[in-house]
């Protein structure tokens, strides 16, 4: 009944809110996934390692001072010597690889390296892995610029190096690198494969050998292992098992939301900042639709009053305004979920800026059905809101009054 | 079934607003079936406020109403607006059409509110009833592209789509020329002598008033008898 361009307007006004919201929720959930995957890129759902924790409560000063009525004070006490190898290491594997839970099991011997690069050396770290086990875990494969993970297997001596590392110290496929331990040992390996994860920390620190090459450059044993990386099958159970596990085996044991916790909370805040900024966008809609619906109840005035004189009741003219304003609403939201949508994909096959340490090609966008069917219940229910103060105003018409003028 | 129509006993009403008056003093009268009975009377004489008590749009009053020995007074809203729907039609001194709706659109409208027939039917009977006021041919035209008293006619259409027993008018000559006058008070005389149709009109036109079966005059909130 109401005025064409009024209405239209309104609805342009939940076109928007709607088209907004979706366009700005399937950003920030498509950045939310894409840190998420960069994370879990480089961090296990478990990651179980013998952490340094010594207990000081007793010490052997007692020893040295018999007097039993003397205070012995012993300041900033230090560790004795500690392996920091997880013991029975093959046990908790192949007990873990019977976990239902569990889908991929990887030992790992970890240690700080430095490589050397004519007089020059480079901090870094190197990792003694079963390359087959981890490339499961982190998916190499996928990430590798040159060579592939099965190279490993195939040379005596070969590394697989991160590229920021591998460029740094002007590495090709095939050339020598020269590692140092902290400890002095030496040895020389062959470069077999070059990775890129797209965390600059890890690329450019990073690299990968055979997990026996590791032992023998620290002069360990064949068992001697540092941490174990575990892949569940699904991974927002990790917080639990890792607690399980953790007090199972008596070692410290991290699951990814633990590890990464301040990437999550950057994810709480961008759904929390998508939420606000649409509710505030729909609220000025729904006050628009307020303002129209109040409009066209005050020149409808007489309308209303012959309608009641007529025999319709309250009910009915609550119904008829209701109704205008809930189509407002859904045909509104209808449209700017289309409009969204075009954006959205739109979005998403603009191209990121080119960045070697950031693994994107376009934005990331995320387009999840759930979203739409939310835009959808809130455009309906904002203007049913808005548009329901107006038409029990209507509904209470005195039709006397208008009648008799 | 009693012959009487209408049925008001000692009605009394008081305007609150801006001070006290007692605008309707010991009402009492009784109207037949068939009759057409204009009310008239001075401006303030209180016509109108009775003529809205009596079409229980207003509902502040004391004293009783009875419609086909039905009592109206204490009905709750929705009762009184099924019973409007049923029972009365209304016609306004300004017609009063939902002017984006065509002329058969707003004859239909009370029919299908009240919902007892098909929208087919009750579009059969309100063609059958713009032709008895000689507006069939108009009737896919908007409401308000008509003429005045083109439209008092498809008012009175309307007001007859629920085969009503009472039609109450409100000065429903006072914005038309002699002519239209003459058709409308015309209708009304027909519908009550060949229909059956009580017809209760407010009006201060004495001309109208004169061809009726017996007039109600007021004065000073009193029937004048």
């Amino acid at each position: 009944m109401a005025n064409k361009k009024q209405t239209l307007v309104a609805m342009l006004g939940v076109t928007f809110g709607i088209a907004m919201f979706i366009l700005m929720i399937s950003f920030m959930i498509g950045v939310n996934q894409f840190m998420e995957d960069t994370m879990l890129s480089s961090t296990p759902d478990i990651h179980i390692y013998n952490d340094i924790k010594t207990d000081y409560s007793n010490t052997i000063a007692g020893e040295y001072f018999k007097d039993k009525h003397s205070l012995i004070v012993v300041h900033h006490p230090k560790p004795k010597q500690v392996r920091l190898n997880i013991k029975d290491a093959n046990g908790i594997i192949s007990d873990l690889q019977h976990d239902p839970d569990v889908a991929y099991v990887s030992p790992l011997l970890s240690t700080q390296v430095f490589y050397n690069y004519g007089p020059t050396q480079i901090n870094g770290y190197i990792d003694g892995v079963n390359i087959l086990d981890e490339a499961k875990i982190f998916d190499l494969a996928g990430k590798m610029t040159e060579g592939v993970p099965q190279n490993l297997l195939s040379s005596d001596k070969g590394i697989i190096m991160g590229r920021g590392l591998a460029e740094k110290l002007n590495l090709n496929m095939g050339d020598m690198v020269t590692l140092t331990t902290p400890t002095g040992t030496t040895m020389s390996f062959r470069v077999v494969g070059i990775f890129a994860i797209g965390i600059s920390t890890i690329d450019n620190t990073r690299s990968y050998v055979n997990l026996a090459n590791v032992q023998q450059l620290m002069g360990e044993d064949r068992s001697y292992i540092t941490d174990i990386n575990i892949k569940l099958k699904t991974n927002k159970l990790a917080h639990s098992k890792a607690i399980s596990f953790g007090k199972k085996y008596s070692y410290k044991s991290d699951d990814w939301e633990t590890a990464n916790s301040s990437v999550l909370a950057g994810n709480i805040v961008r759904d929390v900042l998508t939420y606000v900024v649409s509710i505030t966008l729909l609220v000025v809609a729904g006050f628009g639709i307020y303002n129209i619906m109040n409009m066209t109840i005050n020149n409808k005035m007489k309308d209303i009053a012959i309608l009641k004189a007529q025999g319709f009741a309250g009910r009915d003219i609550v119904q008829i305004f209701l109704s205008q304003s809930l189509f407002i609403g859904f045909f509104g939201a209808m449209m700017g979920e289309v409009l969204g949508f075009l954006l959205a994909f739109a979005l998403s096959r603009v191209p990121f800026p080119h960045n070697d340490f950031i693994a994107l090609k376009f934005f990331p966008v995320e387009f999840n059905p759930a979203h739409y069917v939310f835009g959808l219940v809130f455009g309906v229910v904002t203007p049913f809101i808005a548009g329901l103060m107006p038409s029990l105003k209507a509904s209470r018409v005195d039709p006397v009054a208008i009648l008799r003028g | 079934m009693s012959s009487i129509a209408l049925n008001v006993d000692t009605l009394n009403k008081h305007f609150r607003q801006p001070e006290d008056f007692h605008v309707l003093q010991n009402i009492s009268f009784n109207v037949n079936k068939g009759e057409f009975v204009p009310i008239i009377g001075k401006s303030g004489s209180g016509k109108s406020t009775l003529l809205y008590l009596l079409s229980t749009l207003d509902t502040d009053y004391t004293g009783t109403i009875t419609i086909n020995d039905k009592l109206v007074t204490g009905q709750s809203q929705n009762e009184l607006a099924r019973f409007r729907n049923e029972n009365i039609g209304f016609v306004f001194q300004f017609h009063f059409l939902l002017p984006e709706f065509t002329a058969i659109e707003n004859v239909m409208l009370p029919a299908l509110k009240l919902g007892k027939l098909s929208k087919e039917e009750i579009e059969t009977n309100a063609i059958a009833k713009l032709k008895e006021l000689q507006m069939d041919t108009f009737a896919q035209k908007l409401s308000g592209k008509l003429s005045g008293g083109q439209q008092q006619r498809v008012a009175i259409a309307r007001a007859l789509i629920n085969d009503p027993t009472i039609i109450m008018a409100d000065e429903p000559t006072g914005n038309l020329d002699s002519i239209n006058t003459g058709l409308v008070f015309d209708i009304f005389k027909d519908l009550s002598h060949n229909n059956h149709i009580t017809i209760l009109t407010v009006t201060h036109d004495l001309d109208f008033a004169k061809g009726a079966d017996r007039v109600i005059e007021m004065v000073d909130g009193k029937i004048l008898v």
